[in-house]
């Protein structure tokens, strides 16, 4: 084969190669901007975090704002601690609320950001003094069975 | 151990003919020569220099000034005649594309294969093809010229031609040809000097006249064709009468 | 009795170890290869005539494959999320399955099949045809020469071919799921591009691509340069390419995948 046309073969289907990495990169993944934006770091304490891992979404109003960043364990209050990184462009008040939710009924879990009503806002390195946790499938069965148990004894009663 | 004894001399401007029969060891020779493989004694000297003990740049730089010719040619498949002789010319030289052209078709023309330049190995009859061996060997006008089986398979015109292009190529280039044969009438026709080599020992050596007229068993055997001989027709076996059960 | 029991204990012995030294023998020649590498950027149009009998003469035999398997993957995939009242999430199924695993592990044990065997072959008729050996003889170094440029050849091949199978199959998967069965266009895309992430999908194939591409171009080579000079030699070496590699790269893609996504 010519040397010409063996370059352009090899040309084009470096050409495609590379398409198909771009298409793959752009339209079938994301490329949450997120690796690209800058950050700030905050923290927040949770009695129980179920089922939360790093990278997991960190949402207000549904959009997703930042992403977790790490979970560890606080051996003096024992409690989990878990550090998230929010993107620069949204500042939320001192007084913000974090909770663990499910996204779908069985789905996978992430921080709902709920702003507060102070004026200042939050920095690197702050804490989120309101949290609440995951709700755990067992204690809300367990609940459940414990009201229940309950009204069927009162209905019994009377 | 393939060689055991050999002592032999290849002087410029002469060729040699080591003949013995298939397995004696000639081909382990050339690859001594060569540097492929290593003696575990004696010495080896090419143009007065140790080839065992060159280090792999060195003997590469002995190489360029060898030639080797393979038994079937060992031409390049994916490459044209002219890209197989130009070979040499293109990774050893810097030399501009006009010029290797020039080169190429000379050393073509020298064979008689200017024409068939673009035609590739697969094209080529068994003859024509080891010409162009040939050719692409003296690319780079080497002083030692090492011919494995050159005359193997090939037709009577073939044959001629492949043994005076062998003496022309010696006698025009001044090289040292070592030509491995065991085709006793072609080389005996051109050479200068003649080894046996039989069971990695040189048995004989002398100038073709000398070798047509050796008395040694050996010798006459190999150069008359003889059925019998040193060289035993039957393998070794049991007697024929046990073997077919007649004895008892 | 316990001769047979020996000798079997000593053959299988035997083979062990002698497929332990050859690993020894092969993993010498990687390095040589890597040493030896220079040339094959230095003079880069070796290497390209190697991408093109590697990469491009393997592109239909990719391409069809890879719309293929994606199809397959809509039509089962649908089949299965239909039951759960998940149809939405096909995209993801194909996708993330493409992306992760069957891109490139498949389109590997596609190029062994086809161009591990091919270089396998003509490195073995180079040498028993002593085109190796002429090569030497006119000091020029064959692992320079020949076998390094299709090395570099067939890694750089790999992971395009990889990333192009799964471009296909996911295409397949759209044919199929959106096209033909009618899911949703919007949610097939947009679910898609939620669940597949660059980092960690994506590049992770690109990485197993890449490794698999320098498993079985090394496998091919070495069974090559090594196989005895003969037909017979020859043939049989082709064979234990197609089927060492293969062996490698769903080994090696067992290793990756736990280093890779175990705790994700």
């Amino acid at each position: 084969m010519q040397r010409a046309t063996l370059d352009l073969w090899v040309g084009i289907f470096v050409m495609a190669g590379i398409a198909a990495l771009l298409f793959l990169a752009l339209k079938v993944g994301n490329m949450s901007g997120f690796d690209t934006a800058q950050t700030y770091t905050i923290k927040a304490k949770f009695e129980n975090i179920g089922g939360l891992k790093p990278r997991a979404p960190v949402k207000s109003a549904g959009v997703v704002v930042g992403r977790v960043a790490d979970v560890t364990f606080d051996d003096q209050s024992y409690e989990a601690v878990v550090s998230m990184k929010l993107n620069e462009r949204f500042k939320f008040p001192k007084d913000s609320s974090a909770a663990i939710m499910t996204s779908g009924l069985l789905g996978e879990q992430y921080i709902a950001l709920e702003a507060g009503g102070e004026d200042k806002t939050l920095a690197e390195g702050d804490e989120l003094k309101l949290t609440q946790g995951a709700v755990v499938l067992e204690n809300l069965i367990g609940q459940f069975l414990y009201n229940k148990a309950d009204s069927d004894a009162a209905a019994a009663e009377k | 151990m393939v060689l055991k004894g050999i002592n032999l001399t290849a002087r410029r401007g002469q060729v040699i003919a080591i003949m013995g029969n298939s397995g004696c060891g000639k081909t382990t020779l050339l690859r001594l020569i060569g540097g492929a493989l290593k003696p575990t004694s004696g010495s080896l000297l090419v143009d007065g220099l140790d080839v065992a003990g060159l280090d792999q740049e060195d003997l590469y730089r002995l190489r360029r000034r060898m030639g080797m010719l393979f038994q079937f040619g060992a031409l390049f498949t994916d490459m044209s005649v002219y890209e197989n002789v130009a070979f040499q010319l293109r990774e050893h030289t810097d030399l501009p594309e006009e010029m290797i052209r020039d080169l190429v078709l000379m050393k073509l023309n020298a064979v008689g294969l200017r024409g068939a330049a673009d035609l590739m190995p697969s094209e080529l009859s068994g003859g024509m093809a080891r010409r162009v061996a040939l050719a692409r060997s003296i690319a780079l006008d080497p002083m030692l010229i090492m011919y494995d089986e050159p005359f193997a398979g090939l037709d009577p015109i073939s044959l001629g031609v492949t043994g005076n292009l062998i003496r022309r190529l010696t006698d025009s280039l001044g090289v040292t040809s070592i030509v491995v044969t065991h085709d006793v009438q072609e080389s005996l026709k051109m050479v200068d000097y003649v080894y046996f080599v039989s069971d990695g020992v040189i048995e004989a050596h002398g100038t073709a006249k000398e070798i047509k007229a050796s008395g040694l068993p050996f010798v006459h055997q190999f150069v008359h064709g003889e059925e019998d001989g040193p060289v035993p027709f039957h393998y070794p076996a049991q007697h024929y009468a046990t073997d077919l059960g007649l004895k008892a | 009795m316990s001769k047979v029991i020996l000798d079997s204990v000593r053959s299988v012995g035997a083979r062990v170890v002698d497929a332990i030294w050859r690993l020894g023998v092969a993993a010498r020649f990687f390095g040589l290869i890597l040493l030896r590498s220079g040339q094959s950027f230095r003079r880069f149009q070796l290497t390209i005539r190697e991408i093109f009998s590697a990469g491009v003469l393997s592109l239909i035999i990719i391409l069809v494959s890879g719309l293929f398997v994606g199809m397959v993957l809509g039509l089962q995939g649908y089949e299965t999320l239909q039951t759960y009242g998940s149809e939405e999430a096909l995209g993801v199924l194909v996708s993330l399955s493409l992306v992760r695993e069957l891109g490139p592990v498949v389109a590997a044990l596609l190029f062994a099949s086809r161009a591990g065997s091919a270089i396998t072959a003509e490195i073995g008729l180079m040498k028993a045809t002593e085109q190796i050996a002429a090569m030497e003889m006119m000091a020029v170094d064959p692992i320079a020469r020949v076998v390094a440029p299709r090395f570099w050849g067939g890694v750089m091949s790999m992971p395009l071919l990889a990333a192009m199978f799964s471009a296909t199959g996911i295409f397949g998967g759209y044919l199929v799921g959106v096209v033909l069965i009618g899911v949703d266009d919007g949610s097939f895309w947009s679910q898609m591009q939620a669940a597949v992430d660059f980092k960690d999908d994506i590049l992770n194939g690109v990485l197993k691509s890449v490794v698999f591409g320098v498993a079985v171009t090394v496998i091919a080579l070495f069974e090559g340069y090594d196989a005895p000079p003969t037909a017979e030699g020859v043939s049989r070496a082709t064979t234990r390419t197609v089927v060492t590699s293969s062996l490698a790269i769903l080994g090696l893609d067992f290793i990756l995948t736990a280093f890779m996504f175990h705790g994700a």
